[in-house]
């Protein structure tokens, strides 16, 4: 008892950043920005889930199936599912992430020409899919084939990279809520991907952002689509189980 | 006092780099308008500082204000050489290094952040940062 007291009393201290309370990156912008996202007339991403509706529908490949044509019913049949990945895929026997699945599901199963990682199309898609799990909690599988990718995206979270010598942890854990430059970083919780980035313009998935980072700090990203990125997506969405899902969120 | 400063003691010598880089000595107005520059030095990114003309300076550094009178030029230069030889967790890049690092970009492969010469223009620069930040 005399030992255990202090190292009791020392717990509270050894606690990470990850342990802090979470906070998405939602509530750290301006009211304006908020109100961008929560009003869908005036969120720019949901020009891309009504596309991605439209390209759900519609009939490729050689059988002329659409997606809409085994998944029926979307908003019963896609809801939870974003919330989901990334997780295990059978066929390749190793985690697949959102936008992964839809390119593999449209090839293999549609016949259709592939989407390209970021393209309009299977951006547009995954917001689709991504907006029926909207307001839902994070729920990554508890299949015990994920755990080596999640610990492989910890320790990609937790290396340093790049000729600036950061990791993502140093910002993303141990300085969130602090400046760099004009911008609060914001803990790294992967609620609203793919996301509408006022600063890209544009929508993008978290591969995009991943990959702004590592530039950022002066590292050779991975290609689009590399294990590494799904690892760190099965790492982050880990642990930002329970917290809501956004899809599509908006970001400065 | 007096017999240490006559034969400072082996961690004097590991807390500073008291050879400058550089045969030229450093130009502070240059250096100045080097921690300005966003996509050179980097420093405000991360550092408040004495820039009133500067909006959007980061906070996760301490204030440059000051820094020419807490540390001396020896100190100054190895905290911007490799910060990480005293502290091996800093966040703070190591400006003169090209050793020891992972996956970094082509284009920066084999070359450090700054020069030798700007090293000493920044260093100098922040000599003249007397005076701590008004709290």
């Amino acid at each position: 008892m005399k030992r255990a007291l202090p190292i009791l009393l020392l717990a509270p201290l050894c606690l990470s950043a990850s342990a802090q309370e979470r906070r998405s990156g939602f509530e750290n912008m301006a009211r304006d920005t908020q109100a961008m996202q929560t009003d869908d007339t005036a969120n720019p991403g949901m020009l891309w889930v009504l596309e991605g509706q439209s390209l759900w529908h519609q009939p490729a490949g050689p059988a002329a199936q659409s997606c809409a044509s085994c998944h029926q019913n979307t908003e019963v049949s896609m809801r939870g599912v974003a919330a989901r990945y990334p997780a295990w895929d059978e066929a390749s026997a190793a985690p697949i992430d959102l936008a992964g699945r839809i390119a593999q599901c449209r090839e293999t199963r549609q016949g259709a020409p592939p989407l390209a990682r970021e393209s309009q199309g299977l951006l547009s898609l995954s917001a689709y899919v991504g907006n029926q799990s909207r307001g839902l909690p994070i729920a990554p599988p508890a299949d015990p084939r994920m755990d080596a990718a999640r610990e492989q995206g910890r320790a990609l979270y937790t290396a340093r990279r790049g000729q600036l010598d950061l990791s993502c942890a140093q910002c993303h854990d141990d300085n969130a809520g602090r400046r760099l430059a004009g911008s609060t970083i914001p803990q790294a919780h992967p609620t609203g991907y793919p996301l509408y980035r006022l600063e890209w313009q544009t929508l993008g998935s978290l591969q995009r952002r991943l990959r702004g980072c590592m530039t950022g700090v002066r590292a050779e990203p991975f290609a689009y689509g590399a294990s590494e990125y799904v690892a760190i997506e099965a790492f982050l969405a880990s642990r930002a189980q329970g917290m809501a899902l956004e899809t599509p969120a908006v970001r400065p | 006092m007096l017999l240490l400063l006559a034969s400072p003691p082996a961690w004097a010598q590991d807390d500073a780099i008291s050879t400058p880089l550089t045969a030229s000595p450093g130009d502070a107005t240059r250096g100045r308008a080097l921690v300005a520059d966003r996509q050179r030095g980097l420093c405000l990114l991360c550092h408040p500082g004495p820039f009133p003309e500067e909006r959007f300076q980061g906070n996760l550094a301490p204030d440059l204000a000051g820094a020419g009178s807490r540390w001396n030029e020896g100190q100054l230069r190895l905290r911007l050489v490799d910060s990480k030889r005293l502290n091996p967790d800093s966040i703070m890049p190591s400006y003169y290094r090209t050793e020891g690092l992972n996956r970094v970009g082509p284009a920066f492969r084999g070359r450090t952040v700054l020069s030798a010469q700007e090293i000493e223009d920044v260093l100098a620069y922040l000599l003249t940062l007397r005076e701590e930040a008004p709290r």
